[in-house]
């Protein structure tokens, strides 16, 4: 994916320019809004990642508004060292479409990233049906079926199955679950959201001789389908 | 536009700003006690002064009727003489009448056909007096000074003419009168007001005084200085202020508190981080082994950002700034969810989760918070309890204290209670007492994961919705409770509710 990077402080750019890299993106990048906004007007990225405050009068916010107002629907991820719940419905209401609050762990933000761009290519027609691999869902049945066979799935699981489906391939980050297949936004203290993907594990991936959905250290989950 | 304004300016609306400043180029005085004093003086003069005036016009005005009805009966009692004996009679009568006028206030005059004087106390015919049966009022010279008085001229037959009059000397006097009392009544109200203005002055700077003192006093750093209510009318403010005071007391201890916590319990994942990174650089063999260093300080790092962020979102809360997220909601949903995302971690532990909900009302409030809030809860009482035990979420509406007469269903309830109990070792008074303080954790919790930042969340929340939250033995186990008045927005409440609710 071509991705655009603004951000100032250079450790934080090098980093997150260096691990996007890594994963196989392009990476523009800025240090100051004016630039930032240059880039991003000029050229046609898959995804821009946005520092809130970004020093020379132009921030991240009025890049954004910049952008919506010219009618540019670029995904935007907002990094911001301001958590409170107030800035994060600001830039989304701005326009953001991720919101990341610094200190962020990596994966965290290279999950949203990824996320973001699949969802800016499939936005097609609306699915009636979803499969990767052996494993299909009927989304207006929601039956679920394992290589012919049929999975008995609670409503939420379902939910939290077809997530995980519809970003196959991706690592999915455990609060990136509890935002959007719960629809939470607080911190859970425990591992509420592990709980409930070893159940889902216990339907889906243990009956079967190989599994699906896999855990990535320090990051989340990710479902692979089975290679055949 | 407001941006070349100096910024001190933006916060009055134009029309105030204006006002503001136009009063203070034209009005010079400044102490409230003496404008008061002042205003007072004015709208008594001219009260006095209106009064007066009414009383002038309506006495001068019955004095007018009164004369001009002495003349008229006057005239004709005379005219009826002229009818009986002619001339003489008339002039006779005028003679007497002048004689028995002690008052001397009569005026008569009687001509004959060539303007003679035959009868009367008036030298001659005034020039003035032209037409019959027209009152006149004229100034003449009687003895040595003038004098006010009411005339009217009569046609007599054979061209001979009378004048009937009175003097009315009594106007001027009571005008004098009139006059004198209201430069009296200016010189009094002058010292009244000037004498008014300084008590009230006084008064004025005794009522604020307790209250600037007390405001230096905090101003200069004694925070426990309270105003005395004395049971005059700034007691209003007085109240207010020391509940301000109590506030900005409470939020200074809590301060005071989290940055004791902070010194003390951010320190220690702090240097776990910093000796397991330091002893890696020095004494790491395998590149494996500087990694696992490495992956565990990352790990305390994280921690350390994790109290930082419910610290922060404790004092978000109890600055109260996050009332504006409020709406209208229905905690019957939020409870089911919740109960379903957990239900899963308690089964987990070996627990079983028992939901015992009595149907709510809406309520105004801020939904994450309440979501976080209960999470807290749900996350100590599965911590806390020992596995094979029992879990209850309950909730149920708490009706108001019914008035006599109607049973407490009939009338709409006060508030929610939302209440979260084990059968884990649940906690001895002293530490009840202590449970909401920041980083408090029971001494029995010290070897469970947690900062002890759970319950000051809940605090801060249930605070924020005026509610209030009680921890309650349950033996075994605990009991928390949080309890959610409804009134207290009742009229959000009622103006939005038929928005989200509609017609059914
Ligand atoms: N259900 C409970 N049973 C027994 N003790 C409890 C229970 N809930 C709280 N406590 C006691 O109160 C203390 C404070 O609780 P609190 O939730 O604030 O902190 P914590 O759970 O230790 O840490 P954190 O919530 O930040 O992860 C706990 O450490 C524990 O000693
Ligand atoms: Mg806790």
């Amino acid at each position: 994916m071509r991705i655009l990077l603004v951000e100032d402080d250079p450790t934080v750019r090098s980093f997150v320019l260096k691990g996007l890299k890594e994963a196989g993106h392009n990476v523009d990048q800025a240090d100051n809004g004016k630039d930032g906004l240059y880039l991003a007007i000029g050229e046609k990225y898959d995804i821009i990642i946005l520092d809130r405050m970004l020093p020379g009068g132009i921030d991240g916010l009025n890049i954004l508004e910049t952008l919506r107002g010219q009618k540019n629907n670029t995904p935007v991820l907002l990094l911001s060292a301001l958590s409170e719940v107030d800035d994060r419905v600001d830039g989304l209401r701005a326009g953001g479409d991720d919101y990341v609050t610094k200190p962020f762990a990596f994966s965290e933000l290279l999950a949203r990233v990824e996320a973001l761009g699949r969802r800016g290519h499939n936005e097609s027609a609306p699915e009636t049906s979803l499969t990767v691999g052996d494993l299909s869902l009927d989304l207006l049945s929601r039956e679920v079926r394992r290589g012919g066979q049929k999975i008995d799935l609670q409503p939420r699981e379902f939910r939290l199955l077809e997530f995980l489906v519809r970003h196959a391939g991706q690592v999915v980050t455990r609060t990136m679950l509890l935002e959007k297949v719960w629809d939470y936004h607080f911190d859970p203290q425990t591992n509420v959201i592990d709980v409930h993907v070893s159940r889902l594990r216990q339907k889906v991936d243990k009956p079967f001789e190989t599994a699906i959905i896999h855990t990535v250290r320090n990051a989340g989950y990710i479902l692979r389908p089975t290679q055949d | 536009m407001a941006e070349d304004r100096p910024p001190s300016r933006r916060r009055f609306p134009p029309w105030r700003r204006k006002q503001g400043e136009g009063r203070r180029r034209h009005w010079p005085i400044r102490s409230a006690g003496i404008n008061f004093a002042l205003g007072y003086g004015v709208l008594f003069l001219i009260s006095a002064t209106l009064f007066l005036s009414f009383i002038w016009w309506s006495s001068t005005n019955l004095l007018n009727r009164h004369v001009r009805a002495f003349i008229e009966t006057d005239a004709q009692e005379l005219q009826k003489r002229w009818t009986y004996g002619g001339a003489p009679a008339l002039g006779d009568a005028i003679t007497d009448r002048l004689e028995q006028n002690i008052d001397d206030d009569a005026l008569y005059l009687l001509t004959d056909r060539h303007g003679r004087r035959l009868a009367g106390n008036l030298p001659g015919w005034p020039v003035a007096i032209k037409r019959m049966d027209h009152f006149y009022e004229l100034t003449i010279r009687r003895y040595t000074f003038t004098t006010p008085a009411e005339f009217k001229a009569y046609d007599l037959p054979h061209g001979f003419r009378l004048i009937v009059g009175h003097d009315i000397r009594g106007r001027t006097l009571l005008s004098t009168v009139i006059t004198r009392t209201v430069i009296w009544c200016a010189v009094m109200i002058a010292l009244l007001a000037v004498g008014g203005a300084l008590v009230v002055r006084d008064l004025f700077r005794r009522m604020v005084g307790s209250i600037a003192r007390t405001a230096s006093a905090v101003a200069s750093g004694d925070l426990n200085h309270r105003i005395a209510l004395t049971g005059s009318e700034t007691d209003l403010v007085a109240e207010t202020v020391n509940t301000m005071l109590d506030r900005i007391n409470r939020l200074m201890e809590g301060v005071r508190q989290v940055s004791n916590a902070i010194a003390h319990d951010l320190r220690t994942p702090i240097t776990r981080a910093r000796n397991q990174l330091e002893e890696a650089l020095f004494s790491a063999t395998s590149p494996e082994e500087l990694r696992t260093a490495v992956d565990r300080a990352i790990g305390d790092l994280d921690h350390i950002t994790g109290i930082f962020e419910a610290l922060l979102r404790i004092a978000q809360i109890e600055a109260g700034s996050r009332r504006s997220a409020f709406t209208m909601m229905d905690l019957n949903q939020l409870l089911a969810n919740m109960a379903e995302l957990y239900e899963a971690s308690a089964e987990e532990a070996g627990l079983n989760l028992h939901l015992d909900i009595v149907p709510l009302p809406p309520l105004f409030g801020d939904e994450r918070m309440l979501q976080q809030a209960l999470a807290n809860l749900l996350d100590n009482a599965i911590k806390f309890s020992p596995p094979d035990s029992a879990l209850t979420l309950r909730a149920r509406p708490v009706p108001a204290i019914a008035p006599p007469g109607h049973s407490p269903s009939e009338c709409s309830p006060a508030g929610l209670e939302i209440s979260v109990q084990d059968q884990g070792p649940g906690m001895n008074d002293a530490d009840i007492l202590r449970a909401h303080e920041r980083f408090f954790r029971a001494e029995s919790a010290r070897n469970t994961p947690g900062s002890g930042l759970g319950l000051s969340l809940v605090q801060a929340v249930t605070s924020l919705h005026h509610g209030r939250l009680t921890l309650t033995k349950a033996n075994p186990g605990l009991k928390v409770t949080l309890f959610l008045p409804l009134t207290q927005d009742a009229e959000q409440t009622t103006r939005k509710a038929p928005l989200t609710e509609g017609p059914s």
